[in-house]
C-alpha cells in the first residue's frame, strides 16, 4: 500500500498544520545526527546548507570537481513565484492551479499547493543571499511572463537564472563547509545505498580519482541527483548526469514513479551528425517573439534541404506557421509538449528543414521588423550568439533551425508528502523525485521545486523522522550491512572491468538512445514499445557480453564511470518502456498515438489512469511490480487541456 | 576572531608597494625632466650648475632624494620577490603559450624592461651623481658683469674655494661651482653612452606605458571618468613626452653641441 | 556538407598527480568541421578505446558553456583560439586540415594535474568557503522587495556574478594569478547592499586564502580579462584592491573565523 501521508484538512492549511504536527529535534540533539546529501544542485546544496544551519552534521557528495557545477547551473529562463509583484492577478492558488493543469492532472494536489505556497519564500531567501535578479529602474524586482503563463511571475537573472540561484545555494553551502558543519566530497560517485533494519543508514561511494570504495554512514540519506534524461544519450542534460544513485536506491527498495514522463523541449539546436554528444537548449523565451514555421509543401522543403532555395526565398503564402494556425489563442506560446509534438509531426510529414530535414524554423524576421534589431538583440542577444557559435549561422539574417530534445524527466523516485521514499530514512528531492510536475513541467518551475524541497520542506520533514527514531546513537559503522554492500559494489566494478569485448560503452549508449528516442520519445505506441522492450533486452545482453571496459579501478577511469552508468540506464530504459506501455492514455509529455482526440491532441483517460505508477524492483531480470497511488482531486476539476 | 595577515605579507600589499613607489618615481621623473631642461640653455651650464648645487644641498630636497633612492631599491626588490613568487605559482610552464593573443608585450615583460632601467640607473648615477659627490667633476667660474650682463667662463681648480661660492666684486658677480654641465657634455660625446641612454629611454617608455596605469589599477581606481585620463597620461605623458625629453639630451649634446 | 579534416594532436598525458607527464602525438582522422572541440576528442577517445588504449581524460560536463568544468589550453590559449567562449563551445571550423594542435592542462601550482588534461581546482572552492557568501540562514529574511537596488548596481553585480569558476584566468595569466576569480565574487558583494555587513572581513578572508593556495600575483597584463569566457572585467580586480586596502588601513574589522 502506498501511503502518500498527505495531511487532512483544507488544501491551504495542510502544510501549516503539518509543520505544527511534526516532531522537532531539540537543538542540542541535532548535532548527534548525520545527514548524507547526494548531489549538490539546487535541491542538494539548499538542503545541505539549511540542515547544517539547523545544527545537523551533513556530508555532501557530487561527481563534479565542485558543488558549483551541478547541472542546475544551466537553467536559463527563470524561477516562478506567486509574489504578485506585478498586480496582474497572480496568487498562490493560481500558481498551484496552473501547475496542476500544466502537469495534465497527474500530480499530487497537496504537494503542488505547498510548492506554490513556499515559492514566495524562495525569492526572499535568494535575494538575501545576494542573487542578482533582474531589476527595474526603481530598484525593485522585475518579472516576465514565461512559458505561456498568463501572469508575469517569473523572476530571472538575464539568461542565467539557474547559475545565479545555484551559486547562491553554493555560497550558503560554502558557509557551512567553512563552519565545519558540512563535509564536502567532490569527484565522488554514490554507487549503492546501505540499509540497516530496513532504514537507509549510509551509502557506498567511489572516489573517482583514487578509485577507493568508501562507506559513509548517516541517519538519513537525501538523493538530490537530478533527472535521467541521458538515458536517451542525446539530451540537454550535462554529460555526467546519470541515474546511478537513484537506480541503485531503487534496487534497494525505493519505488520508481512514472518513469515514462519525459519532457521534450521544443527549442533546441538540431542534431548535426553521429558525433553529436549533447543537445543545446535555447530558452523558450525565444518563442515570445520568434515564429515557428515550415514550408507548406514537401517539394519546397526538399529544395531547402538541397540548398536550392534559401529560407528567405519561400514566399509568405508558401509558409505554414503551424502553431499559429492550429492554436490561434496561444500561437507560438503553447506548452512545451504541444510545441514539440507539432514539430515532430511536420518533420514526419516530410516538411522538415535543414540539411537533415529534422528541424523547423524559428523566425525572427518579423520581430526585427517590428521591434528593431537592437531590441531583439537586447532581449535575445546571448541566445543568438550561442546559436551562432554552434551552427555558424546568423539568426539575425536567417531563421533559426530548432528541433525538440529531451530536457527534463518528471518521473523519478516515488516520495510521500514528506519527500520520503519507500525506504524509511531515504529522501528524494528536486528532479530526482516524481512529485510536483505531473506529466509535464511548466517553464521556470524546476528551479522553484528544487529550492522549495531543499530550503523549505526537507528541514522540517527530516526532523520529524529523526525525532521519531527514539535514539541519538550514531550509526554503527561496523554493522555488517556496510561491508556486505561494499563488497557487492566491488563485485560489480570487477564484473565491469572484466568486460573485454569489442564495443565501446558509448556504442551501446547511443544504441539505447536511439531505441528510446524512436519508441519511447515524443510519440509512443503499444507496438513500438513492445518492440523496444525486446531491443533493450538484447542490448543489455550485448553490453554484458561484448562491451569493452578499459583500465583499472584505482585511477580516474572514464571508461569504468561510463560503463556503470550505462548499465543502469539499460535497466531504467526497460522500466520506462514498461511504464509507457502500461499507461495506455496520453497525458502531458507522454503521448500514446492510440489515445488522441480527433484533432490529434493528447487524450487522457481519467477513469483508468488517475494514478501514480510506482514500480518496485523485484530482482535482476524480474518484471517490476506496479503499485498505484490514486490521485485525488478535491480542489480542481479535471478538464481537457486546450490551447486553441 | 583572528587577525588577517599583515598587509605587507600579502600579495596585494606587495603590489601596493610596487604601485606607490612606482608613482613616486614617476613624479620624480617630471621634476627631473623639468630641471634638466636647463641643459638645453646655451649658457655653458650657468643655470644648470646652480640648479645641480641647489638640488644636492637644499635639505628638504635631500630628504626627498633619500626617499627616492629607497623607492628605487624597494621597487626593484619587491619586483624580484613578486617575480620569484610568480614563477613558483607555475612550476611547469606551457609548451606553447600565446600571450600575444591576450596581452601587450610590455605588460608581460616589465621585469626585463625594469632590469634595463636599473642597469641604466646604475650607470647614470655613477656618471653623474657619484662623480659629482666624489670630486671627480671639474670646477668652473662664471663672471658676470652686472652692468652689461656679459658672462665669461673659465675652468678653475678645486682648492681655490669651498664647493660653491657666490660673490660680488666691483659690480661683477662671481659664481664658482662644480661643472656638472661639462661632465654631461663630456659623457655625451661618447656614441656608446648616447646609444645606451636612448635605448634605456625606449625601455622606460614601454615600462611606463604599462606601469603608470597599472599603478592606479592596483590602487583600485575604477572610475569611468578618471581611468581614461590616467590611461591618456600614462601613454602620452609618461610613455612619450618624458622619455623623448630625456632622450633628446644625449642626442643634443652629441649632434648639436 | 560538413568539411572533414585530419589533425595532429600533441596531447599532455599524465597518469596521475604523482607521475611525470609528457606530450603524446595522436592523429585525429576525418574530423567534421561542425563538431565541437570536445566531440573531436570524443571521436579520438572512441578510437583509442577500440584499440585498447587509455582514452584521454579531460574535464567537461554541461557542454554549453556554463558549468565551468572544461579546461583545456589549446595552442597556447585557455579555451582555444576564440574569445568569449569555453572549450566546449569551440567548434572545429576554427581549425584547418593538416593543423597541429597542442593540448595542455591548466598550469598552476594551485591546480595540480590529476590525470592527463584534468586538474584539481578545489583551491577555488576553498577561497569561496573563506568568505564568498552572505551570512544568512534559511528563513527569517525580509521580503525581497524591501531591498531596492538601483538597476545599474544590480546589473554590474550580475556581470561580476557570472563567473563560472573555470580557471581560465589563472591559466592565461603569466603569473598564474587568481585575482580575477577572487575579485569577481568580492565585487558582487561589495556592490550589493546584501554584502555590506561583512564587506571588509570578506575581502581580507578571501585574499588570505587566495595567497595561502599559492596563486601568483597580478601584474595587470589583462590576459585574464581577454581570455575569460564570461567577460569578467579587470576593473573587478581594482575594486578588490580598494576593498582590501580600505579594510586594512581604514577599518577595524578582523577576519571572523568560525569555531
Amino acid at each position: 500500500m502506498l501511503d502518500s501521508k498527505v495531511p487532512a484538512g483544507p488544501l491551504a492549511e495542510k502544510w501549516s498544520k503539518h509543520k505544527f504536527n511534526m516532531k522537532l529535534v531539540n537543538p542540542a540533539n541535532k548535532r548527534k545526527f548525520t545527514i548524507i546529501v547526494v548531489g549538490t544542485g539546487l535541491a542538494g546544496a539548499s538542503a545541505a546548507a539549511s540542515l547544517a544551519e539547523l545544527g545537523y552534521n551533513v556530508k555532501t557528495f557530487c561527481y563534479q570537481d565542485s558543488p558549483r557545477r551541478a547541472h542546475s547551473i544551466a537553467a536559463q529562463g527563470g524561477i516562478n513565484a506567486a509574489k504578485n509583484y506585478q498586480n496582474d492577478g497572480d496568487s498562490v492558488y493560481r500558481l498551484f492551479y496552473d501547475t496542476i493543469k500544466g502537469g495534465d492532472y497527474r500530480a499530487r494536489e497537496a504537494n503542488v499547493y505547498r510548492l506554490a505556497e513556499v515559492s514566495v519564500n524562495i525569492i526572499d531567501q535568494c535575494v538575501a543571499q545576494g542573487v542578482p535578479f533582474a531589476r527595474e529602474y526603481g530598484g525593485l524586482l522585475d518579472n516576465r511572463s514565461f512559458g505561456g503563463a498568463q501572469v508575469s511571475r517569473t523572476f530571472y537573472a538575464r539568461g542565467q537564472t539557474g547559475q545565479q540561484l545555484l551559486l547562491g545555494a553554493y555560497s550558503a553551502l560554502n558557509r557551512q563547509i567553512r563552519k565545519g558543519k558540512v563535509i564536502s566530497y567532490t569527484r565522488h560517485e554514490m554507487l549503492d545505498l546501505v540499509k540497516i533494519d530496513g532504514h537507509a543508514r549510509g551509502i557506498i561511494t567511489r572516489d573517482m580519482v583514487t578509485g577507493k570504495i568508501e562507506s559513509h554512514e548517516g541517519h538519513a540519506v537525501l538523493l538530490c541527483t537530478g533527472g535521467y534524461g541521458n538515458v536517451f544519450f542525446l539530451s540537454t542534460n550535462a554529460m555526467g548526469c546519470n541515474v546511478t544513485a537513484a537506480w541503485r536506491a531503487h534496487k534497494r527498495g525505493a519505488f520508481f514513479a512514472n518513469p515514462c514522463y519525459t519532457q521534450i523541449h521544443p527549442t533546441c539546436i538540431p542534431v548535426t551528425g553521429d558525433h553529436q554528444s549533447k543537445l543545446t537548449l535555447m530558452s523558450e523565451s525565444l518563442r515570445n517573439d520568434g515564429r515557428v514555421w515550415v514550408p507548406k509543401t514537401k517539394e519546397l522543403s526538399e529544395k531547402l534541404r538541397q540548398g536550392q532555395l534559401k529560407p528567405a526565398d519561400i514566399k509568405e503564402e508558401d509558409r505554414d506557421y503551424f502553431l499559429e494556425r492550429k492554436y490561434p489563442s496561444f500561437g507560438n506560446l503553447v506548452p512545451r509538449d504541444v510545441a514539440s509534438r507539432n514539430a515532430k509531426e511536420m518533420v514526419d510529414d516530410g516538411r522538415g528543414v535543414g540539411k537533415s530535414g529534422v528541424a523547423v524554423f524559428l523566425d525572427f524576421a518579423d520581430a526585427i521588423k517590428r521591434l528593431g534589431k537592437d531590441t531583439v538583440e537586447a532581449k535575445y542577444g546571448n541566445l543568438f550568439d550561442m546559436y551562432y557559435q554552434i551552427t555558424d549561422e546568423n539568426p539575425y539574417e536567417q531563421p533559426m533551425r530548432i528541433y525538440p530534445a529531451v530536457h527534463y524527466t518528471m518521473g523519478g523516485i516515488w516520495v510521500d508528502y514528506n519527500l520520503m521514499t519507500t525506504v524509511p530514512g531515504l529522501y528524494a528531492l528536486g528532479e530526482c523525485n516524481f512529485s510536483d510536475h505531473g506529466a509535464n513541467r511548466l517553464g521556470a518551475s524546476a528551479l522553484m521545486q528544487g529550492l522549495s524541497d531543499g530550503y523549505f520542506v526537507i528541514p522540517y520533514t527530516v526532523g520529524d523522522y529523526l525525532a521519531n527514531l527514539g535514539s541519538f546513537a550514531p550509526v554503527d559503522k561496523n554493522n555488517p550491512a556496510f561491508e556486505q554492500t561494499r563488497k557487492e559494489v566491488e563485485d560489480k566494478i570487477n564484473a565491469l572491468l572484466s568486460l573485454k569485448g569489442s564495443k565501446t560503452v558509448d556504442d551501446i549508449h547511443k544504441k539505447l538512445g536511439n531505441i528510446m528516442w524512436e519508441y519511447c520519445g515524443m510519440a509512443r505506441t503499444a507496438e513500438g514499445l513492445t518492440k523496444a522492450k525486446g531491443l533493450i533486452q538484447e542490448l543489455k545482453k550485448e553490453f554484458w557480453s561484448d562491451v569493452k571496459v578499459l583500465g583499472e579501478n584505482e585511477e580516474l577511469n572514464m571508461s569504468l564511470e561510463k560503463a556503470g552508468r550505462v548499465a543502469d540506464f539499460l535497466e531504467l530504459g526497460e522500466l520506462m518502456v514498461d511504464d509507457a506501455l502500461n499507461r495506455s492514455e496520453s497525458c502531458g509529455g507522454h503521448f500514446r498515438l492510440e489515445s488522441q482526440t480527433e484533432e490529434g491532441e493528447a487524450k487522457r483517460d481519467d477513469e483508468n489512469f488517475t494514478y501514480v505508477a510506482a514500480w518496485e524492483f523485484k530482482g535482476d531480470d524480474q518484471p517490476e511490480a506496479l503499485h498505484k497511488e490514486e490521485l485525488v482531486f478535491e480542489n480542481v476539476k479535471l478538464t481537457q487541456r486546450s490551447y486553441k | 576572531m583572528s587577525n588577517s595577515k599583515p598587509v605587507l605579507n600579502s600579495s596585494l600589499g606587495r603590489k601596493l608597494i610596487m604601485s606607490l613607489t612606482g608613482i613616486f618615481l614617476c613624479l620624480f621623473l617630471i621634476v627631473h625632466l623639468i630641471g634638466n631642461l636647463q641643459l638645453f640653455k646655451n649658457d655653458a651650464g650657468y643655470a644648470f650648475n646652480q640648479y645641480a648645487y641647489f638640488m644636492t644641498h637644499f635639505t628638504p630636497i635631500k630628504v626627498v632624494s633619500y626617499l627616492l633612492y629607497a623607492s628605487i631599491i624597494l621597487h626593484a626588490i619587491y619586483a624580484l620577490v613578486l617575480t620569484m613568487k610568480n614563477k613558483a605559482a607555475r612550476p611547469i610552464g606551457y609548451a606553447q603559450f600565446n600571450g600575444a593573443a591576450n596581452s601587450k608585450w610590455n605588460s608581460r615583460n616589465m621585469g626585463i624592461l625594469g632590469t634595463i632601467i636599473l642597469v641604466f640607473l646604475a650607470t647614470h648615477m655613477y656618471n653623474f651623481w657619484w662623480k659629482y659627490h666624489n670630486d671627480q667633476v671639474p670646477y668652473v667660474e662664471y663672471r658676470t658683469d652686472l652692468a652689461t650682463g656679459e658672462t665669461t667662463v673659465q675652468e678653475i681648480q678645486a682648492d681655490e674655494f669651498n664647493d660653491y661660492q657666490v660673490t660680488v666684486e666691483n659690480n661683477v658677480e662671481i659664481i664658482k661651482a662644480r661643472d656638472l654641465y661639462k661632465q654631461v657634455d663630456f659623457a655625451f660625446q661618447n656614441i656608446g653612452i648616447v646609444i645606451f641612454y636612448v635605448l634605456a629611454m625606449v625601455a622606460l617608455s614601454f615600462h611606463l606605458i604599462h606601469g603608470f596605469k597599472s599603478a592606479f589599477q592596483t590602487l583600485g581606481v575604477t572610475h569611468k571618468k578618471y581611468v581614461p585620463i590616467i590611461e591618456f597620461l600614462g601613454v602620452w605623458g609618461f610613455g612619450v613626452i618624458i622619455p623623448i625629453g630625456f632622450a633628446l639630451m644625449p642626442l643634443y649634446f652629441y649632434f648639436v653641441k | 556538407m560538413a568539411q572533414h579534416m585530419n589533425l595532429t594532436l600533441k596531447v599532455w598525458r599524465q597518469k596521475n598527480d604523482k607521475s611525470k607527464g609528457k606530450f603524446v602525438t595522436i592523429q585525429a582522422k576525418d574530423i567534421a568541421d561542425d563538431m565541437s572541440f570536445l566531440e573531436m576528442l570524443d571521436v579520438v577517445n572512441e578510437d583509442l578505446t577500440r584499440k585498447g588504449e587509455d582514452p584521454i581524460y579531460f574535464d567537461h560536463d554541461c557542454r554549453e558553456g556554463i558549468c565551468g568544468m572544461c579546461s583545456l589550453v589549446i595552442n597556447g590559449r585557455p579555451h582555444g583560439p576564440k574569445y568569449g567562449i569555453t572549450t566546449c563551445q569551440l567548434h572545429m571550423r576554427s581549425f584547418h586540415d593538416g593543423q597541429t594542435i597542442v593540448i595542455e592542462p591548466w598550469r598552476a601550482a594551485a591546480f595540480p594535474v590529476l590525470k592527463d588534461l584534468a586538474v584539481d581546482r578545489t583551491s577555488f572552492d576553498r577561497i569561496q568557503q573563506a568568505g564568498g557568501y552572505v551570512n544568512v540562514n534559511t528563513g527569517g529574511v525580509p521580503d525581497a522587495n524591501t531591498i531596492p537596488i538601483p538597476k545599474r548596481i544590480a546589473d554590474e553585480a550580475f556581470e561580476s556574478a557570472t563567473c563560472i569558476g573555470c580557471g581560465a584566468c589563472v591559466a592565461a595569466c603569466k603569473n598564474a594569478s587568481a585575482m580575477l576569480f577572487v575579485s569577481a565574487k568580492i565585487s558582487q558583494f561589495a556592490l550589493l547592499p546584501q554584502g555590506q555587513t561583512e564587506r571588509y572581513e570578506r575581502a581580507q578572508a578571501m585574499i588570505d586564502q587566495m595567497d595561502a593556495e599559492g596563486f601568483g600575483n597580478c601584474t595587470n597584463t589583462g590576459a585574464c580579462e581577454a581570455e575569460c569566457p564570461k567577460g569578467i572585467k579587470l576593473s573587478n580586480i581594482a575594486r578588490m584592491n580598494r576593498e582590501y586596502f580600505t579594510a586594512k588601513f581604514f577599518r577595524e574589522e578582523d577576519v571572523h573565523t568560525h569555531s
